[in-house]
């Protein structure tokens, strides 16, 4: 009897020793309250989708709100780390949030695959072996916008964006492509809802087309605002202030307009082909771009479980930068600075069986790199 | 600088203030009567812009959208003041800030449970697209109507406390709660008919500035902020405060976010100018409040001497 109960117990010490053992926690800190809570719950979404169809797999994915707070995410991550003994960390969607969070989870030999957010420092001095984003670098949709205007051309842009990291980056990256004047610059707030004194000094500017870099809810209200101040004046911008979280409640104030993204819902490939038809089929909406990042996060983390333990840093660090999984924008690789090396696409807002929604309408860069690397070490 | 720009730049902070004063009106109201600090009071914003967004969808007509909007909020300013909100007129404010709180959290999740997570669409209706000429720019008329409306409105609830019988009670409620309620007024009555009113006037704002805003979860509380600071400014309880401050604030805010990067420009590098200059503007009606407080520390227009 004894006998028959130490075996027992010993199996069952062996069976949770090897699911301990063979389960990898991937702790996702992101947006799902508040005006940014679209985004976030996309890659959550997104992420998800990945696991259902890789089928059997051993992640152990806890998931947390930051209400875009940085001192929350800087809570959480101490949270995953210390209590649910987190392998992988990832999820921000915020740039604030990432340069609050990254350095210090990555210095405690975490993992962190960023699925949105990818400030320029990150890219750049602070770049670190344990850092890696599988989305772009923040400056990288915003030089394909700039690109763009001179093609378009566009001599004399109005450019704004938020006042923080990742705004200062978009500003920056349309700036190093595009060749014309500026009409005028602006920084606004983040999460600003009223956008009137900003049209009115477009209006005034003398400008020829409006550059803007304005996520989530903040790109409604502009373009609401904008269509009814009749300015009129071209728009082109980066996707993330036109994709899928936002287009149905920009209504017809969007079409048309001109964005640049590494990923649409008509990309041809067969990786993300059967994204966009399980995804519509699971969620009932189409995916956006926050969900095709947060799907290819996911992909790249099961690819680099599949070649290495993620207990053998230096192993699992090879096997996710080499990238060995269909990414749903088509060829993807890893910079020196752990950034993608990528296409970027120019798209149009069009009107598709009554949706808004996106089309590709031509190719911005081929292989795209962002420049930060050169002063990053590794 | 153009004329036509400084006189569009006004309008914006006229319009803006006008708005702000539908919030801070109820804030004010309920702060006056019944002394309570209501933090909730953005949820019910919040409230009214989806009910008028899925009100719109639903009939396909703005206006009735607007009134479900305000019906909704008014509804449930009355339900939360009869089950949670009287039982905390007799507690400290700690305790009403504690339990408003705990309802701006059930409030935005029901919300998001009612409504899902994405913004919702809400447009202005037909005859109010586009602008019109006033001479030297274009103005939105939409943005022009909310400024009749937010008059309008402010002409409406100064007779209604000035001239009604409603009034009357609401004004002695704020001077002498225990005396109204000795000459025989149904105090609790009283109490549930403003908390409603307050709500009714939230509502209305977040109907009227969903339009052209985005409908979104949490979309109360920066205006809940704003609206703090501007009865603060206006002086606590004071309806006319309220109007005076809410103008402060919508003209400053607007004009600081126009003027100061411009002034900041003329000696600095332009993007260094324009950083420098946001992020000092968005200071602005803080510093104002503060020297309001400094200057007249029950605001501008004290409601208890």
């Amino acid at each position: 009897m004894t006998g028959k109960l130490k075996a027992g117990l010993a199996a069952l010490a062996l069976t949770t020793g090897m699911a301990q053992a063979d389960s990898v926690t991937v702790g996702m800190i992101t947006t799902l309250s508040g005006g940014g809570a679209g985004l976030g719950i996309d890659v959550r979404d997104g992420f998800n989708l990945a696991l259902e169809h890789a089928g059997e797999h051993n992640i152990r994915l806890v998931v947390e709100d930051d209400a875009q707070r940085p001192e929350l995410a800087v809570q959480i991550a101490e949270r995953m780390i210390q209590s649910e003994r987190a392998d992988i960390l990832t999820g921000i969607i915020w740039s604030n949030l990432a340069m609050a969070v990254v350095p210090s989870t990555v210095a405690q030999d975490i993992f962190y695959i960023s699925p949105n957010a990818g400030p320029s420092a990150l890219a750049g001095a602070n770049c670190h072996p344990n850092y890696f984003n599988a989305a772009w670098q923040n400056d990288m949709l915003h030089e394909a916008a700039g690109q763009h205007a001179n093609e378009l051309g566009y001599e004399n842009t109005f450019i704004m964006a938020p006042n923080y990291p990742a705004g200062t980056d978009a500003l920056n990256g349309f700036k190093r492509y595009y060749e014309g004047e500026l009409a005028g610059e602006l920084f606004t707030q983040v999460g600003q809802t009223d956008y009137a004194a900003e049209i009115a000094q477009i209006r005034a500017s003398g400008a020829d087309s409006v550059f803007i870099f304005l996520p989530g809810g903040m790109g409604i209200s502009f373009m609401r605002q904008y269509e009814g101040s009749d300015v009129g004046l071209p728009i082109v911008s980066a996707g993330f202030s036109f994709d899928q979280d936002v287009l149905p409640a920009m209504g017809s104030a969007a079409l048309g307009v001109i964005n640049t993204s590494q990923w649409s819902p008509d990309l041809d490939n067969d990786a993300n082909a059967r994204f966009v038809a399980d995804f519509q089929e699971a969620y009932d909406r189409l995916p956006s771009l926050y969900a095709s990042q947060g799907y290819d996060t996911a992909n790249l983390i099961l690819s680099a479980l599949e070649a290495a333990d993620v207990s053998d840093m230096d192993a699992f660090r090879d096997a996710l930068h080499a990238a060995d999984f269909a990414s749903v924008r088509g060829d993807f690789e890893f910079a020196a600075n752990h950034h993608p090396i990528q296409t970027v696409y120019v798209r149009e807002v069009v009107e598709a069986d009554g949706v808004l929604t996106n089309r590709i309408i031509g190719t911005a860069f081929e292989r795209h790199q962002d420049v930060h690397g050169e002063n990053c070490p590794m | 600088m153009s004329l036509a720009l400084v006189l569009e730049q006004l309008l914006n902070g006229v319009q803006f203030g006008l708005m702000l004063f539908l919030m801070s009106a109820g804030l004010t109201l309920v702060f006056g009567v019944m002394g309570l600090i209501n933090l909730a009071h953005g949820s019910l914003y919040m409230i009214g812009a989806f009910c008028c967004a899925a009100f719109a969808a639903m009939t396909g007509n703005f206006w009735l959208g607007l009134v479900a909007g305000i019906a909704a909020a008014a509804a449930a300013g009355a339900i939360i003041e009869v089950t949670v909100i009287r039982r905390l007129y007799a507690r400290d404010h700690l305790d009403q800030v504690l339990a408003t709180f705990a309802l701006i959290l059930i409030l935005s999740e029901g919300v998001r449970l009612i409504f899902g997570p994405f913004p919702l669409y809400l447009n202005v209706p037909d005859v109010l697209r586009g602008t019109v000429d006033l001479g030297v720019t274009r103005y939105s008329l939409y943005r022009l109507a909310l400024i009749g409306f937010g008059i309008a409105v402010a002409v409406g609830l100064w007779l209604l406390i000035a001239k009604t019988r409603l009034g009357i009670q609401i004004r002695a409620g704020e001077s002498d709660r225990e005396m109204i309620a000795a000459l025989g007024v149904n105090i609790r009555w009283l109490y549930t008919v403003v908390f409603a009113l307050g709500a009714a006037l939230a509502g209305m704002a977040g109907a009227l500035v969903g339009a052209i805003q985005s409908v979104q979860v949490g979309m109360g509380e920066p205006v809940l902020i704003l609206a703090f600071v501007v009865i603060v400014i206006g002086g606590i309880g004071s309806i006319k405060g309220a109007m005076v401050g809410a103008l402060l604030v919508g003209v400053i805010d607007t004009m600081g976010r126009f003027l100061l990067p411009r002034a900041f420009a003329t000696f600095m590098e332009p993007s260094q100018a324009m950083g420098v200059g946001a992020a000092l503007a968005s200071m602005l009606i803080y510093l104002l409040m503060a020297l309001v407080l400094i200057l007249r520390p029950k605001g501008l227009f004290p409601a208890h001497g």
